[in-house]
């Protein structure tokens, strides 16, 4: 005996300066929770507001000097390389943090509007927020889903929050269980993954399968099967979408705004570091899955978003066929698809921010019929011709950032030579046209007598809606420098 | 000399990018004008629509008329990673069309009175023509879906905001229809751009892709016939045009003119800028199939025009006719089935344009267009009916009458290299007579009732509006060479770029028909 020997614990070096933008965020939601939790008052929701929106634009800040020093030194990562600072990464942050900063805005007003002032709210959006920003930067596995967890559970709470209202607690259980429930698919599929290549670190899965030709590869087939079923809930994709309609209706719509944005967008940002980075050796096996799964997802989206009566489940739906348009650029397997995603990823997050911003100020009641919109163009016509250009966007119509993002999807599938698939996801951007017509007409074709109740604005939201519209058009116009941003952030798995 | 520095001034002053900006500038003034001043909103917009057409009438004269090529070009880079460029030229084909377009959107603002929310009718119309303007002198096939596409927009919100009755599903139709066309034509272009790139960077250079001709027959075949199917919904071709009648139908009398003289044009353009020049062996290889569409359409749109009890729904259903002709005309590959094509897309939006201006005027008097309930109105309000008969006689084709220089173009070339074709749309040249003249007797002859009596005739104003039309109509009918002299060189030049690159061969026709001195020739036939 006698050989043990007690050898100090050292942990692996932490690059500090690569992980601010979550601790910012994590900061300024613990101070949320302290000023709170001590004031003698209820603290206004002011306060919480202000606070996000500093630590959002702080972080954007820190995230800018990282891409500086990307751009300089080249991507790096920390925490024994489990946690990655690339171009993919940071575009993400940008991203996540810009979406933080559109919701924090956007919950003020429903906060004030129905008179709640939970300050927890906005500390869950924060954590929710850096769960998103660790997923997109994770280059392990078990980090992916430590971000994922952190992610959804904020998520979890924001759309329980409003306790009036019993259609936000069957919204909040029934996300929770699916989103327990992809969790386990995707625990699996990581625990296949590991089980087959012996690591879970993704530049360890690369170089394995770079390396070694499987005799009998099932195991990773059923592995990539799980992940991909995993984050297809995560992001909505058919025949995995069958939650969303149900859960964007009853949520508040800030929080649905944040769940079709970011938490879609985190999710591809793993979907794209695992299968088109990790993965990249064995696109002919996924490749194709992604394909059906964009194929279908464009079809439900696309038909059930037109036979739906309720704003909130149009949108659902279309949100479930942006996914779709997503997972063709993914489908292609290339550098130019993975930035066509990204591209993608970045203006549909915006403009779906601004059209829930509408749909939030037009009522938070259960339903949200059509007949509501009557008549805005005319009562409204500077929010109305907003929320119309963001419709007409999400419809792919030409001087909309939505064009430029369709037209490099349709550019990368033609690319890839899939045909068939550029020729479907056309022909759903059609018939999906017909419902953001079905909502413009509303606004603007009104007979006498059938004006919609006037809806009361909160200043954030005209702000929000203004913001967007204007990315969205400036990007329909120019969009080189996001084309650049995105090219630049096509994911680079980063050695030790 | 001074003609040298003409020259050089229109080459470094981007005229072309002008005529695009001008109309979205006026939109935008339009809407950032006063809510107290509404008297200002029609006279600012009319201003910017007339200083386009100006523009667009420097343009023309301007234009060198022995050049078959690109004039006027202008190259911005664009998005330079996707090899996109702002491309804009113009030739003897889109020429017409730009000044057509130039030309009515004025007469239209000042025209059309649209009784309630003048703000956004302005601007959208602004719009329209500055899309319009956009894709007849796109040279980039991103710049010309951009713009092929965004037209649809104003359209759809001139349609649904100031409408008839069955607005909402008119406005809808037409929107889905048209995108439908151009969604798998997005895909065809992808496609073209890059299969032709092959080593060389990707481009979406009309000029420079119909140069490479790089694709293999199958798969440009494939590309043809999806630009092909977005085009003949736009065209429309029987039997893809029944948006059009609802379209239409339902549309203020501003969205009819302008859909009838501006927009229907961008599919009969597209055929020839984008068809025959991308895709010649296609186009040779597909011509007998889109002839006959052609004149079906030119049969079938005239038979159902003669059953319709709605006025202005008979002159939708003439339209169908009369565009099914320029497909003929442009499917017949000979220099004067093309230039009559050409001249006819001209001729129609003067004919059918002056129709729904007086149908629209007529709706206005008497809250009706049902033929059923007018009779007589020649004798309450003779002018009118005088305007009425010149447009009616150009549309039918009457010798003297622009109509009749177009179709009769079309029926000479096309009778060498498609004769039962002709034979079968010449029938068409008759049933026109027919459905207008039968039309024109039970609305303007026979007993007035009391209300027919009680139809004013026309104002000065009315007058001064049409008057550029029925002078239009007349003097093309009499002097076309203008017109035809800056065309043939276009068109000859398609030709050959045809001939060059398929086994088409054109038959000697003789001499063209616009030669020194040849012109009397003509009406000895």
């Amino acid at each position: 005996m006698g050989n043990l020997q007690l050898v100090g614990f050292v942990g692996p070096s932490v690059n500090w300066w690569a992980l601010m933008p979550q601790i910012i965020l994590l900061g300024a939601a613990l101070i949320i929770l302290l000023v709170s939790a001590l004031a003698p008052q209820r603290s206004s929701t002011a306060f919480a507001t202000v606070t996000t929106m500093c630590a959002a634009f702080t972080s954007l800040v820190v995230a800018l000097g990282l891409w500086n020093d990307v751009k300089t030194d080249g991507p790096s990562s920390s925490i024994a390389s489990a946690f990655g600072v690339d171009g993919f990464s940071i575009f993400f942050t940008v991203l996540i943090l810009i979406g933080l900063a559109t919701t924090a805005l956007l919950s003020h007003g429903y906060l004030d509007a129905e008179g709640m002032d939970p300050p927890e709210f906005h500390a869950l959006l924060l954590c929710s927020a850096a769960g998103a920003i660790v997923m997109a930067s994770a280059n392990d596995l078990i980090v992916m889903f430590l971000g994922l967890e952190a992610l959804s559970i904020g998520i979890y709470v924001m759309i329980a929050m409003h306790h009036r209202r019993s259609e936000a607690r069957e919204s909040a259980i029934k996300y929770f269980v699916l989103g327990a429930f992809s969790s386990a698919f995707l625990l699996y599929g990581i625990a296949l993954t590991y089980g087959s290549t012996g690591s879970t670190n993704l530049v360890h899965i690369r170089d394995y399968l770079d390396a070694v030709v499987f005799r009998d590869q099932h195991l990773l087939m059923a592995a990539m099967a799980l992940l991909l079923v995993g984050l297809s809930f995560k992001v909505a994709a058919a025949p995995f979408h069958f939650w969303a309609p149900d859960v964007y209706q009853g949520a508040p719509s800030p929080v649905t705004g944040w769940m079709a944005s970011i938490a879609k967008a985190a999710g591809f940002a793993a979907l794209l570091r695992i299968f088109f980075a990790a993965f990249a050796s064995h696109d002919v096996d996924w490749a194709p899955i992604v394909g059906a799964l964009a194929v279908i997802t464009l079809m439900v989206g696309a038909v059930m978003a037109i036979l739906q009566t309720d704003v909130k489940r149009m949108l659902a739906f279309s949100s479930v066929s942006h996914a779709g348009y997503i997972l063709v650029a993914v489908h292609s397997a290339s550098d130019s698809g993975t930035s066509a995603a990204l591209f993608y990823l970045f203006t549909y997050t915006l403009m779906v921010l601004g059209s829930f911003a509408v749909v939030g100020a037009m009522g938070s009641d259960d339903e949200h019929p059509l007949s509501r919109y009557s008549g805005l163009g005319r009562s409204r016509p500077v929010i109305a011709m907003g929320f119309t250009l963001l419709l007409l966007a999400q419809a792919g119509i030409p001087t909309t950032s939505g064009f430029i993002a369709k037209f490099q999807v349709i550019g990368a599938a033609v690319e890839n030579k899939s045909y068939f698939i550029a020729a479907v996801s056309m022909v759903t951007a059609v018939i999906g046209a017909f419902m953001y017509l079905r909502i413009v007409m509303a606004m603007y074709v009104v007979d006498e007598g059938e004006e919609g109740p006037s809806p009361v604005w909160h200043w954030t939201t005209s702000l929000v809606v203004v913001a967007t519209v204007s990315f969205t058009v400036i990007v329909g116009l120019v969009p080189q420098f996001l084309i650049d941003f995105a090219e630049d952030a096509v994911p680079i798995l980063i050695r030790g | 000399m001074i003609e040298l520095l003409v020259a050089q001034n229109s080459a470094s002053f981007p005229v072309l990018n002008a005529l695009i900006i001008v109309p979205i500038a006026g939109a935008m003034a339009v809407v950032l004008l006063p809510k107290s001043r509404p008297e200002l909103i029609r006279p600012i917009g009319a201003i910017f629509a007339s200083i386009a057409g100006v523009l667009s009438l420097y343009v023309m004269a301007q234009f060198s008329v022995n050049d078959p090529g690109f004039q006027f070009q202008s190259i911005q880079s664009w998005i330079p990673s996707l090899g996109i460029n702002w491309h804009v030229g113009v030739d003897g084909i889109s020429l017409w069309l730009v000044v057509l377009t130039g030309l009515i959107t004025p007469i239209v603002l000042v025209a059309v009175d649209p009784h309630h929310d003048p703000k956004p009718y302005t601007a959208w119309l602004l719009l329209l023509q500055a899309g319009s303007f956009g894709a007849f002198l796109a040279l980039d096939l991103f710049l010309f879906f951009l713009m092929f596409e965004i037209v649809l927009v104003p359209m759809y919100m001139l349609i649904g905001g100031w409408g008839y009755d069955d607005r909402r599903y008119a406005a809808t139709k037409f929107f889905l229809y048209t995108m439908a066309g151009s969604a798998l034509m997005l895909v065809a272009i992808v496609s073209v751009a890059t299969l032709s790139s092959g080593t060389q960077d990707i481009t979406f250079n009309v000029i420079e892709l119909a140069q490479r001709q790089a694709l293999s027959t199958n798969t440009a075949r494939l590309c043809f016939l999806a630009f092909v199917l977005a085009f003949v919904i736009k065209v429309p071709v029987v039997p893809v045009h029944t948006w059009l009648p609802d379209a239409h139908t339902q549309a203020p009398t501003a969205g009819s003119v302008v859909l009838a003289a501006v927009m229907l044009k961008l599919g009969t353009y597209g055929l020839l800028r984008f068809g025959l020049y991308l895709f010649p062996e296609a186009s040779v290889w597909a011509a007998p199939t889109l002839a006959t569409l052609g004149v079906i359409g030119v049969v079938y749109g005239a038979i159902v025009a003669t059953m319709q009890k709605d006025l202005k729904r008979l002159v939708a259903y003439s339209s169908v006719a009369h565009m099914g002709f320029i497909v003929l005309g442009i499917f017949a590959f000979t220099t004067q089935s093309l230039e009559g094509g050409v001249l006819q897309m001209v001729n129609h939006g003067l004919s059918t344009g002056a129709l729904f201006l007086l149908v629209g005027m007529l709706y206005e008097r008497r809250k009706t267009r049902a033929i059923s309930e007018l009779s007589g109105i020649q004798s309450a309000a003779p002018i009118f009916a005088g305007f009425f008969t010149v447009a009616m006689l150009s549309s039918i084709g009457v010798p003297g009458l622009n109509g009749f220089v177009g179709e009769f173009l079309v029926l000479i070339g096309s009778y060498e290299t498609r004769r039962w074709w002709t034979v079968i749309a010449a029938t068409g040249v008759i049933l026109a007579a027919l459905y207008l003249l039968w039309a024109y007797q039970r609305v303007f002859h026979g007993e007035p009732t009391a209300d027919d009596e009680k139809t004013a005739d026309l104002t000065l104003k009315e007058g001064l509006v049409l008057a550029p039309f029925l002078a239009g109509i007349v003097f093309l009918g009499i002097y076309p060479k203008p017109l035809l002299e800056r065309i043939e060189p276009a068109v000859n030049n398609l030709i050959s770029h045809l001939e060059q690159h398929s086994d088409y061969v054109q038959p000697d026709l003789g001499d063209p028909v616009v030669v020194e001195g040849d012109h009397g020739s003509k009406d000895d036939h």
